[in-house]
């Protein structure tokens, strides 16, 4: 039964956060709150010589000042959740006491009345610096000179070697080997909404209560209760509406610990709203890697190696999973081809600068990258179009599941197709003969082709960190309202809706009786949090099956009831009827029930569950039934809920075709979309709408990489690119018509066959724009252009040659 | 983001801003749109301890025609000047101007005497004001005084006007018939602030030549200039590709160029010099 799934069904979240009446953390406002601002190194790498805070204490309002040396090891270190042999960790606390190590790093916070207060009296706090050499370049951070912690010596925090294959004699068989230094440059993910964190520690029950603008309500309650040291049991964490994460805020800040630990010392409320220019400065960043690659092929395509030494910038410090974002790169360097020899050698290093981590794809974009890059440096080598290299290293869907030389099995797929509807929407061939008449008249014109493959829905606990499972809590209130409990809290994603069309699909009520509770550690079961595309494949299948366990509670109860055997009845958008009588008649029985409004009548009394003679009854008969427990069969529980925590077996591998078609102008090197055709195959779908957003969004923060976005330190470590009036995020007018498509090729890893698609874009959009600027300037002898791809370096090239 | 503490004053009349602003002189900012000074003020490039709010005054937001003058009052917004009828019809370029600058919500807030009283070298407005050869009339404890838009910009961030003088009102000649007009930019993809914006006004003679031309040119430069070599160029020749390519070629002549992340001082002129050509082909398109 499908009367919502599949349906473009519109955000239920939307008309309040339309109308400004959701409550982010900032909108939470409790009585006799104090605010906090920090004071920031302004130097990427320096000794503290001596904090003065006493103008800053004597300024009216201020409550209370902390430095780093004032906290010392009060507070745990902020953690790292990555599981590297031989990984150093720098010791890591929510201020510096002794160095500073980027610009941006918290060295004190300022408690006082009111935020002005609090801002004004950071000015006051004076710092001595002592300079220290900074080093910013992770090549230059690999090779010596300038050493970010002594006390490692260096600055590589960690080598790694991954992969299958014997990859030097593949490459030395090889017909070609080609070798391409490309870089994946750093990104800031600018989640709209900056983090934010509100504090409050009530010291009669000894609890305290933090609400954080986070992906990971519950992880985040075990980190901080580990960090503060409060039992977890007296820790509370609600996360609010999240506008927007992208990754950035699947992470434990020292600031949501401080603000915890603050509160804790106060007695009062604490609130902390990152700033625009913070956010830029201390929110992590994303990407960050300088490679090499060599990919071998033979004449006619076929690549046989892949190698990929990489410098991974990791910053100064490990956040959650900064060293791990790497590694998820090594297991995605096969794409969707069949190569049999695969070699990743990441050297991760230590640089002056905020630490990167997980941004929208999380090391697969960079995977994707690399991958879709040397697809088309074969063809270039061996003068093949493009999508016949690609075509020739596919698998075959009857190849699936298909082990990669990185050691994962892809669940399923079937590439050729998404490939073809894609040339198809494009009119590919067409395309090429207009380019060919194009170059013929001047104009450049290029057409980028990626093909992608993405790992969605993390994942196996054995994979991950801190569990991969997720849970659900599915509950028929007694007026048979529904409410779902997610521990896949959202940060915009939209699951207060699609969930609700599994739910009423699945127990065939109308979608506005259902509710979606999130992001609250005291009323939701654990959970792990929603990131990596795994919300509905993971968390949305332990609704599903939450409900599968429930209704079979309710057979039972429906049998017990209808005084039949259980085998009699059956389930059907009217409720549970008795065979072999057709739904149609028994609908009449029960359906006045289920329509009960809520809130009718107030102070009324449940009804009394009218049963006899009935050959069919509602849900809301059962759920009456099931908690007022005067008629339940022997020995059941009364109530009618059921949790359910889904362990996936695999990850889901999504997959798609995009491409980009481009114009060069040619005296400028300015860049003009002319067409972006995209066909996305994420499994099946529950919400087309949702989809289809997710994919848009993608796409655009890929055209921001492979176009306009860079986090630039300069040689001192100072951020240039500190504001959004220097850092290019795209904005609706650069953005071209998005023509989406999509094929369904479902996963046999979860009930639904649902894979996830919350990053797809991302990881497949950023090649095919790059592939369609560097097909573009070919004829000038162009195989390669990294990111972003400015007009003036495109103009350089067109104007030297031309 | 949070500025230091200031004090607000909403006067009703310009005289008492005026008064204002010469009893608090530079410790006072006078505030129009405010999208140049609340983000500066939010960041602590600017902090001033007076905040002079001059768009409480009544009758400084109008678009008129006197004789042979457009006037427009200072407090003008962007979006009245993008959204009137009337300058589409008769002074193109400025609705074509305002239309460029930033967003729907910078331009339903900023107005024109406010960008030009802070004279950003990469704002739109001052290329158009100098190619429409306009002038500033403001006003001070002395009275009024008019300035001429060549003299008005002296560097960046700094105009002619006194510190206790408030910019009320800028006048335009109206355009003669066959006066070509346009406007082209290249927008900083993060700021929305012009890499190079080129305001060009023209007029064709009856034989067909360029009677005069006047090109201004902002992004390129600490200050928004008169392209003269430009103008010399086409002044009394015929207004082929030809020419009009050989007179675009000196719209960065004897020009500091700025450098940036986006754009070093080399591709700024050359973009001068393309965007220059087509905004000049692009005006007598129109004719």
């Amino acid at each position: 039964m499908s009367k919502f799934v599949g349906q473009r069904v519109k955000r239920t979240e939307d008309p309040r956060l339309i109308k400004g009446l959701g409550h982010y953390v900032d909108d939470i406002r409790l009585p006799d709150t104090l605010h906090v601002a920090f004071l920031r190194s302004m130097y990427a790498h320096a000794r503290i010589t001596n904090i003065d805070v006493s103008e800053a204490m004597n300024t009216p309002g201020v409550v209370a000042v902390y430095t780093g040396r004032d906290l010392g090891e009060k507070i745990g270190p902020v953690p790292c959740a990555a599981a590297l042999p031989d990984l150093k960790v720098p010791d890591h606390r929510p201020l510096a006491s002794d160095k500073v190590y980027f610009v941006g790093h918290p060295i004190a916070a300022v408690v006082a009345t009111d935020r002005y207060a609090a801002r004004d009296a950071v000015d006051l706090i004076m710092v001595d610096y002592e300079e220290l050499a900074v080093v910013v370049d992770p090549e230059e951070a690999a090779k010596g000179g300038a050493v970010v912690h002594e006390k490692f010596g260096d600055n590589v925090a960690y080598k790694l070697t991954a992969g299958e294959g014997d990859i030097d004699a593949a490459l030395a068989s090889a017909d070609k080997v080609i070798k391409q230094r490309i870089l994946n440059q750093r990104l800031a993910p600018i989640a709209m909404e900056p983090r934010g964190v509100l504090a409050r520690y009530l010291p009669g029950e000894e609890e305290l209560t933090v609400w954080s603008s986070t992906q990971i309500p519950h992880l985040l309650r075990t980190q901080l209760a580990l960090m503060i040291g409060i039992p977890e049991n007296k820790l509370r964490v609600i996360t609010p509406e999240v506008g927007g994460g992208f990754g950035s805020k699947l992470n434990v800040y020292g600031e949501e610990a401080l603000l915890g630990w603050i509160s804790m010392q106060l007695g009062k409320p604490v609130k902390w709203i990152e700033t625009r220019r913070e956010n830029m400065a201390s929110t992590i960043h994303g990407r960050g890697q300088v490679g090499y690659i060599e990919v071998g092929c033979r004449n006619d395509g076929t690549i046989t190696g892949l190698r990929y030494n990489v410098f991974a910038d990791l910053g100064a410090y490990h956040q959650l999973l900064t060293p791990a974002i790497p590694t998820l790169t090594g297991l995605m360097l096969s794409g969707c081809y069949k190569i049999p020899a695969i070699q990743i050698n990441v050297t991760g290093v230590f640089t002056n600068k905020m630490a990167t981590d997980a941004y929208r794809g999380a090391g697969r974009p960079e995977a994707t990258y690399v991958v879709e890059r040397a697809a088309d440096l074969v063809a270039a080598e061996l003068g093949l179009d493009p999508v016949e290299v690609r075509r020739r290293n596919f698998p075959k869907p009857d190849e699936f599941p298909f082990k990669t030389a990185t050691g994962l099995f892809y669940d399923s797929g079937n590439y050729e197709a998404a490939l073809d509807k894609a040339l198809q929407n494009a009119d590919y061939a067409r395309l090429r003969e207009e380019q060919k008449r194009a170059r013929d008249e001047g104009r450049i014109i290029g057409i980028g082709v990626s093909t992608y493959v993405e790992i969605c829905a993390l994942g196996p606990s054995q994979a991950m960190p801190a569990g991969g499972w997720e849970s659900a809590t599915v509950r028929i209130e007694p007026t048979g309202k529904v409410t779902i409990l997610t521990g896949a809290s959202p940060h915009g994603q939209g699951q207060e809706t699609s969930f609700a069309q599994i739910a009423a699909d699945e127990l065939g009520v109308d979608i506005g009786d259902v509710t979606v509770i999130h992001g609250d550690t005291s009323i939701v079961q654990y959970g792990i949090g929603t990131f990596g595309s795994r919300a509905t494949a993971v968390g949305g299948t332990a609704v599903y099956i939450a409900i599968e366990r429930l209704k079979e509670k309710a057979n039972k109860i429906a049998a017990h009831l209808l005084q039949a055997d259980i085998s009699k009845v059956v389930w059907d958008e009217n409720g549970f009827n008795l065979e072999p009588e057709p739904a149609k008649v028994a609908a009449g029985a029960g359906v006045p029930e289920a329509d009960l409004p809520a809130g009718q009548a107030p102070g009324a009394s449940l009804p009394e569950p009218q049963i006899e003679g009935k050959k069919s009854l509602s849900l809301q008969d059962i759920a009456l039934a099931a908690h007022l427990a005067k008629d339940l069969p022997p020995d059941m529980e009364p109530g009618l809920s059921a949790t359910y925590f889904f362990e996936p077996k695999n990850f889901t591998f999504p997959f798609g075709t995009h491409i980009a078609i481009v114009e060069i102008d040619r005296e400028t090197g300015e860049i003009k979309f002319q067409r972006y055709v995209a066909v996305d195959d994420c499994g099946k779908v529950i919400n087309p709408m949702l989809v289809d957003g997710q994919v848009q969004g993608g796409i655009v923060q890929a055209i921001g990489q492979a176009l306009y976005e860079e986090v630039v330190y300069d040689e001192q470590g100072q951020l240039v690119t500190g504001t959004l009036m220097d850092y290019a995020v795209p904005k609706a007018a650069m953005l071209p018509w998005f023509e989406l498509d999509r094929t369904e090729t479902p996963t046999d890893v979860n009930p639904m066959g649902v894979k996830g698609v919350g990053e797809a874009g991302t990881i497949g959009a950023t090649p095919a724009i790059v592939n369609a600027v560097v097909d573009a300037l070919s004829p000038y002898g162009i195989r390669h252009i990294d990111m972003p791809i400015k007009p003036e370096n495109v103009w350089k090239i067109v104007n030297q040659q031309s | 983001m949070i500025p230091v503490q200031f004090d607000y004053v909403a006067p009703a009349t310009l005289d008492e801003a005026a008064r204002l602003l010469a009893e608090h002189q530079d410790e006072a900012k006078l505030l129009a749109g405010g999208h140049s000074l609340i983000p500066a003020m939010k960041l602590r490039l600017a902090q001033p301890s007076l905040l002079i709010d001059i768009g409480r005054i009544k009758d400084l937001a109008y678009i008129t025609e006197e004789g042979d003058q457009i006037r427009i009052g200072a407090m003008t917004t962007h979006y009245q000047i993008e959204a009137s009828e009337r300058l589409k019809e008769i002074c193109p370029l400025l609705p074509e101007c305002a239309a460029s600058i930033g967003d729907v919500q910078v331009r339903n807030k900023g107005t024109i005497g406010g960008s030009l009283a802070h004279a950003d070298p990469a704002a739109d407005w001052p290329a158009a004001i100098l190619a429409l050869d306009a002038e500033m009339i403001a006003v001070g404890a002395q009275g009024e005084r008019t300035i001429r838009a060549q003299d008005f910009f002296v560097d960046m961030l700094t105009t002619s006007l006194e510190p206790n003088e408030i910019l009320r009102e800028i006048r335009v000649p109206q355009p003669q018939k066959n006066t070509a007009q346009a406007y082209m930019k290249v927008a900083q993809p993060a700021s929305g602030f012009a890499v190079v914006g080129i305001a060009v006004n023209l007029t064709r003679g009856d034989d067909g030549r360029c009677q005069s031309a006047n090109i201004g040119i902002t992004g390129v430069a600490a200050k928004a200039y008169r392209a003269s070599n430009v103008e010399s160029a086409l002044a009394g020749n015929a207004l082929d590709e030809q020419t009009i390519a050989a007179a675009a070629a000196h719209a960065a002549d004897g020009v500091d160029a700025n450098s940036d992340l986006y754009a070093s001082a080399d591709y700024r002129r050359h973009l001068a010099e393309v965007y220059t050509r087509r905004a000049i082909q692009k005006a007598i398109a129109k004719l």
